[in-house]
């Protein structure tokens, strides 16, 4: 250790002679390290994004919806058909073990008027399981009860982006909002979430019991009075989404009384997985991107080993003398490698404080989120020490096993 | 007294292009241990080669060389740089003092490969360049010394680590006729009082006529070897030389 200090210092001093190539040297290194930083904290700054995105439709989810319609050869989409009903949704939650909650939802475009202003947003009717599934918290108000639903009460929960357009910053809650000319009371507006991964407004809605919803204001599906859009299912935690799907999956079926070998007559998709792929795109994205600033941190290590090999020469006289008094061919060796090494931990240090900076300036003026994890910057450290080590080799080797007489010699 | 260096049918041969080249044609002579030997031939006699092989830089092609009691003829590198760093002190023609290196640091410089800590390499440094009398000069760097100074500065490296023989070549090739006087009253005084074996590659008879042991060479063969019988004194013959720097020799 004691050793290493007094080599790093000569190291130090070897390097001062030359100050001006020695910094040269170092900003390849510099420059790289510094990519890498801002690279990857560009990168990572839109995976946290998108990983907040998928955070907001709620954890764990499960979207089941009805199947297409096919009748006299035509087949309509799907969702078409009204296979799914609430029933369903109190099936699915009483007897699949794997599933912590189930919403059945019925949405509709309304037009909310309040005063003279008006709004056409989309109704959902929900019941308060919304609130878990989508892991949704009130900014202001109260969620409607279970007993609201039972009662078909007339309230409301507004999404941010409604309540700004009708109320401005001012709490709506006890106001009244008419849609379809029923008057409804605001229990509550939602905290905002802002964009969903597929880029739609989450917080442009407005949120009914699902009784009054199918009563008052979307209107009972014709072929099956308790028919709804979707169920949004929950499972119990993020290993149990294979499990949750297979037991809605079979449920279902065995509910619809879909016999073996027929297509199912509803779809279920896990919405975390299709989401996550997009957070993998995105990873890959950052990956990319620092892959392609480590080249530069190659191209700085090359700088370092042609600038070492140079001292080489320069310094053979001085190897000789070294030699002579009785260095080994790895006191040489150390000698050299820990100057390489030192000049690339030093352009390591200097570049991460200008990526840092760099990043920094790139989520102030280009609006980016950037996010510079510690894990990324202790990568860089060890990386251009490794730079340094690899390409600090062939240079001291060349030093260590120079004759001693030839080297002595040298002019 | 015992041998210090004994050398049996040394044989050294280069391979440049086709052709060996014999430079050393089986050499046998023992140097006594305190012995002041200088070593003297024409250019291309050997004499280079012979003090290479003598301080452990290369290797005989044959023959027997031991150093202290060691057959060092088939060490390896390290080995020999050990050998190099424990019992042997290197005087150059041309000082090879590292530049921008205070003179303390450039004596310590064989320490750096020992396990020596900092605080005692700096007290040996600081001895060595006392004997050679630059007490005072450590934090000069050899660009602020005089010649005949920074051979002392080289001088106080070779002492350093107590080296049981000093191999000098040509180290008055650089220097003018007084300072070189100097520098061989450093030598006699090393020989004589701390009991150093000194073996010195010299052209100049005057200078050769300071040693104990006159060694000639010629065409990679021994030519002569006789005791010196009345060696010159360094430090009478100083006297006789009116002093242009009287205060450099104070402390030596």
């Amino acid at each position: 250790m004691n050793k290493l200090i007094a080599s790093m210092r000569i190291a130090l001093r070897a390097l001062q002679v030359n100050r001006t190539r020695s910094a040269l040297t170092m900003l390849g290194i510099i420059i790289g390290v510094a990519a890498v930083i801002a690279m990857v904290g560009v990168g990572a700054g839109a995976t946290a994004r998108i990983q907040a995105q998928i955070q907001s439709i709620g954890s764990n989810l499960i979207m089941v919806s009805p199947g297409s319609l096919s009748s006299n050869g035509v087949r309509l989409g799907s969702g078409a058909m009204a296979s799914l009903t609430e029933d369903d949704a109190t099936a699915i939650a009483a007897e699949c073990p794997s599933v912590a909650a189930v919403s059945p939802t019925v949405r509709g475009g309304v037009q909310v008027v309040y005063g003279n202003s008006n709004w056409a947003t989309n109704a959902q009717g929900v019941t308060p399981d919304y609130m878990t599934i989508r892991d949704a918290t009130m900014m202001y108000g109260q969620f409607f009860t279970a007993e609201d639903v039972d009662g078909a009460a007339k309230v409301a929960v507004l999404g941010e982006t409604v309540s700004q357009t009708l109320f401005g910053d001012s709490d709506p809650t006890g106001q009244v909002v008419i849609i379809k000319n029923v008057p409804f009371t605001v229990a509550g507006v939602l905290t905002p979430k802002g964009q969903s991964p597929t880029g739609q407004d989450q917080d442009d809605v407005i949120l009914l019991p699902i009784s009054t919803a199918m009563q008052k204001v979307i209107g009972a599906n014709k072929a099956n009075a308790k028919a709804v859009s979707s169920l949004m299912v929950q499972a119990i935690g993020p290993q149990a989404m294979d499990q949750a799907l297979q037991e809605v999956t079979a449920l279902l079926r065995e509910r619809h009384r879909i016999l073996p070998g027929l297509d199912d007559d509803f779809t279920v998709r896990n919405l975390t997985e299709v989401f996550a792929a997009q957070e993998s795109s995105a990873q890959v994205m950052s990956i990319l991107l620092g892959a392609i600033a480590s080249v530069s941190l190659i191209v700085g290590g090359i700088g370092i080993m042609n600038i070492m090999l140079v001292s080489v020469t320069e310094r053979t006289r001085e190897i000789g003398l070294r030699q002579a008094v009785g260095a080994k061919t790895r006191d040489i060796l150390s000698q050299f490698l820990v100057e390489a090494v030192t000049l690339s931990l030093l352009g390591g240090i200097i570049g991460i404080l200008l990526g840092l900076t760099a990043s920094l300036l790139i989520s102030h003026f280009a609006q980016w989120s950037t996010k510079v994890s510690p894990l990324s910057v202790l990568m860089a450290f060890v990386f251009s020490a490794l730079v340094g080590v690899f390409f600090g080799y062939y240079p001291a080797r060349k030093a260590a096993y120079l004759d001693p007489i030839e080297a002595l010699r040298y002019e | 007294m015992p041998a210090v260096i004994e050398i049996k049918d040394l044989v050294k041969d280069y391979n440049l292009g086709q052709v060996p080249v014999h430079v050393l044609k089986g050499i046998s002579f023992e140097i006594e241990r305190g012995d002041f030997v200088s070593i003297m031939g024409p250019s291309g006699s050997g004499k280079s080669t012979l003090m290479n092989i003598l301080g452990c830089l290369d290797k005989p092609t044959s023959g027997s060389y031991e150093l202290d009691g060691i057959s060092v003829a088939k060490l390896n590198r390290d080995q020999l740089a050990e050998i190099r760093n424990k019992k042997i002190g290197f005087v150059f023609q041309q000082f090879n003092l590292l530049a921008r290196t205070s003179a303390a640091e450039n004596v310590e410089l064989p320490l750096m490969y020992t396990d020596a800590s900092a605080h005692e390499r700096h007290e040996r440094a600081m001895a060595a360049l006392f004997a050679v009398g630059l007490a005072g000069r450590q934090d000069h760097q050899p660009s602020q010394l005089s010649g005949g100074q920074q051979q002392r500065v080289a001088i106080a490296r070779s002492l350093v680590n107590d080296p049981k023989i000093i191999l000098a070549d040509e180290p008055t090739g650089a220097l003018d006729s007084r300072t070189s006087i100097e520098i061989m009253a450093i030598f006699q005084r090393l020989n004589r009082q701390e009991g150093i074996t000194m073996i010195m590659v010299t052209h100049d008879p005057d200078i050769a006529s300071y040693s104990n042991r006159n060694i000639r060479f010629k065409d990679g063969r021994l030519q002569g070897d006789e005791r010196v019988a009345q060696p010159r004194e360094a430090l009478k013959d100083l006297e006789q030389i009116p002093a242009e720097q009287p205060e450099e020799l104070e402390s030596a």
